[in-house]
């Protein structure tokens, strides 16, 4: 007697569970909402409540590290994200493995906006999935009072001078494509040998003690607080850390770099796709996008907000616009020539990266 | 003996088998399968390559665990030895850091131990480096202490302390004067009375504190990331890589877990041989 009850009992939370799990993914219900997963500090909040009260559609906003890492969340499936905003080479991944949904441009009229060298680009080449959202150019961000001479070079990042001195991003294809720019080889090269004289590079300049380790989002405290001299990261966020510490400088050094596209994609199986795209609009159009580059430093896509930017500037804050900052978000195009953007690896290069950086944590 | 299984006891029957027993099942089935699914041991096949992390982990968790029982042990036995308003005051002092997240608070570790953080600005403005300069012929501007094992250990120790002293109290407090009475009767001077009585008597508390403290350390994850830089990563480090991180690898990162757990338990099975006879420790 007392079994069937137990076996009652059990039957009962698990339709109770089922119940839970069912009464959140349903899009039919009066609540509108939807489930934006970026990266840290890469949004004005603001932008989250004003769309919230136009729409009166919930904005459950969260952050993933890095593409690496979102592309685990996404993997594991316990995350039901609508709107991703991944960058040029992961979108490929998702792309390749179908992961993505393609968006109804009828809902998204603002993506006329976006300048016509953003759109068709090589990871979405008829632009069905993706909406860009910002653009930018990974650097060397450097403490002018810390180090003696300025730095123009990636051999900053490997040299054993800056011991103990520099901070090493935190994700495979930044930290690896850094080391093969230094080498002098293609980003997206699928050569072994090549990937793994990169990777030695890496893990000799470790074992010397020039890294004070591996950071993402801890980068900011560690540079504005002056505790380390030395980071590569991004152009966008090196204005934020700018603002906090004045003695902080940006350079694309001269052996080119890596720029990226970040965009706006949605998931296949996204249980909010209308407001997945009406967010997308939202975010898309001149007014959040201008808000947006100013509040977090990283380069509107729109032909319109790069060109009014500086005017902008000048109103909000009383004073012009240096060209040295507008040209560290939105890199002039002899910057752009030299840099290189990231394509999707085949899937055995993959691992090898994921191998080799775990390697390199041991 | 009652066979029957109490009917209040099905809610939390019904937890362990949702949330802990088939949890180990996945995690055993995805240790042995392959990227495409099949039955592989080439997960384990790996594992070699991962001894050292093993070994650091056990090390750091270790000293930790040692730290914590050389630092919990005296604040529990004195803590028992006050007044009942002392006891209420030191068991909110320990309990009240817990009600913020951890994160935050190795945030905070964080912008203490930082080469500019508050303790070297300390250091600094009260020349105790210029001292230690002199003194040592040293030319230095700041003590590294963050990115250091030293700055995990003490991440850990910080974090799990409570767990230590909070069972070895409640052993002790409950102990039964009248038995410290009888050895002291009985002419067991202090130290005797300590050793011969309260230090056994007590050694449950301690069997259980040693587990709520070096199996979390062993395990710790964040920590070593935010307080050692990530150049010399931890298991759970490694593990939740695998999961959430960088390198996207369940299978490879459930074979790991299971090793881990196996070890483990292998621990704290030999720990309780150790404590044979102390029927009620252990208990998790």
């Amino acid at each position: 007697m007392k079994k069937t009850a137990a076996l009652a009992l059990i039957m009962a939370m698990c339709l109770a569970l089922a119940g839970c799990g069912g009464s959140t993914g349903g899009s039919n219900g009066a609540k509108r909402e939807v489930n934006v997963c970026s990266w840290g500090e890469y949004i004005d909040e603001d932008l989250i409540y004003q769309f919230e009260e136009e729409t009166g559609i919930k904005v459950n906003y969260s952050t993933a590290e890095s593409n690496e890492a979102l592309y685990s969340l996404l993997s594991m499936g316990g995350a039901d994200f609508d709107v991703v905003v991944p960058s040029d080479y992961m979108i490929s991944q998702l792309i390749e493995e179908d992961r993505l949904a393609e968006l109804n441009f009828d809902n998204i009229p603002n993506f006329s906006e976006v300048d016509s060298r953003f759109q068709n680009l090589p990871y979405d080449p008829e632009n069905k999935y993706t909406v860009p959202y910002t653009w930018g150019t990974v650097g060397i961000i450097y403490n002018s009072t810390m180090v003696d001479a300025p730095i123009t070079s990636w051999s900053a990042m490997f040299d054993p001078a800056y011991s103990n001195n520099v901070l090493m991003i935190r994700n495979s294809r930044d930290a690896l494509g850094i080391a093969l720019i230094y080498l002098g080889y293609s980003v997206n090269t699928t050569n072994e040998a090549e990937i793994r004289e990169a990777f030695q590079l890496l893990s000799d300049a470790k074992n010397n003690g020039v890294y004070q380790g591996f950071f993402m989002d801890e980068t900011f405290l560690k540079m504005e607080g002056g505790n380390a001299a030395i980071c590569a990261y991004y152009a966008g966020d090196y204005l934020t850390m700018l603002d906090n510490n004045p003695d902080l400088v940006f350079v694309v050094p001269k052996e080119g770099s890596n720029w990226f596209v970040d965009a706006m994609c949605v998931l296949k199986d996204a249980q909010h796709k209308e407001e997945a795209e009406a967010w997308i609009n939202f975010m898309a159009s001149n007014e959040a996008s201008m808000a947006n580059m100013d509040y977090i430093g990283y380069a509107s896509p729109n032909t319109q907000v790069l060109e009014d930017y500086p005017a902008y500037y000048e109103e909000t804050y009383g004073e012009p616009l240096d060209q040295g900052r507008y040209e560290v978000m939105a890199a002039p195009q002899e910057v752009l020539d030299n840099c290189e953007a990231y394509l999707v690896l085949p899937a055995e290069t993959r691992t090898l990266y994921n191998d080799l950086w775990t390697e390199l944590g041991i | 003996m009652k066979r029957k299984l109490s009917l209040f006891a099905v809610p939390y029957v019904v937890w362990m088998a949702l949330f802990v027993v088939a949890p180990i099942i996945m995690v055993v089935v995805y240790a042995f399968s392959s990227g495409a699914g099949g039955f592989t041991l080439a997960n384990f096949a790996r594992m070699g390559t991962y001894a050292v992390v093993f070994g650091r982990s056990f090390k750091l968790a270790i000293i930790a665990t040692v730290i914590c029982l050389a630092v919990g042990y005296p604040v529990s036995y004195m803590m028992s030895k006050e007044g009942p308003r002392f006891q209420r005051l030191a068991m909110v002092l320990i309990m009240l850091p817990m009600w913020m997240n951890f994160l935050l608070r190795t945030y905070s570790w964080m912008a203490i131990l930082e080469n500019n953080g508050l303790l070297n600005q300390f250091f600094q403005s009260t020349g105790i480096i210029n001292l230690w300069n002199r003194i040592f012929g040293t030319n230095l501007s700041f003590f590294p202490m963050m990115n250091t094992q030293g700055a995990v250990v003490l991440g850990m120790v910080y974090n799990y302390l409570p767990f230590m002293i909070l069972p070895i109290y409640s052993v002790i407090i409950k102990m039964d004067a009248s038995l410290l009475e009888a050895a002291q009767d009985l002419g067991a001077d202090n130290l005797n009375v300590f050793r011969r009585v309260i230090l056994p008597l007590s050694l449950p508390g301690v069997l259980s504190g040693i587990t709520m403290v070096f199996v979390p350390s062993v395990s710790t994850f964040a920590i070593s990331t935010m307080l050692g830089g990530g150049t010399r990563i931890l298991l759970g480090d490694l593990i939740e890589q695998q999961f959430l991180g960088g390198a996207y690898n369940p299978q490879l990162g459930s074979a790991i877990a299971l090793v881990m757990m196996v070890i483990v338990v292998l621990c704290m099975w030999v720990m309780n041989r150790f404590g044979e006879g102390e029927e009620q420790a252990v208990m998790l």
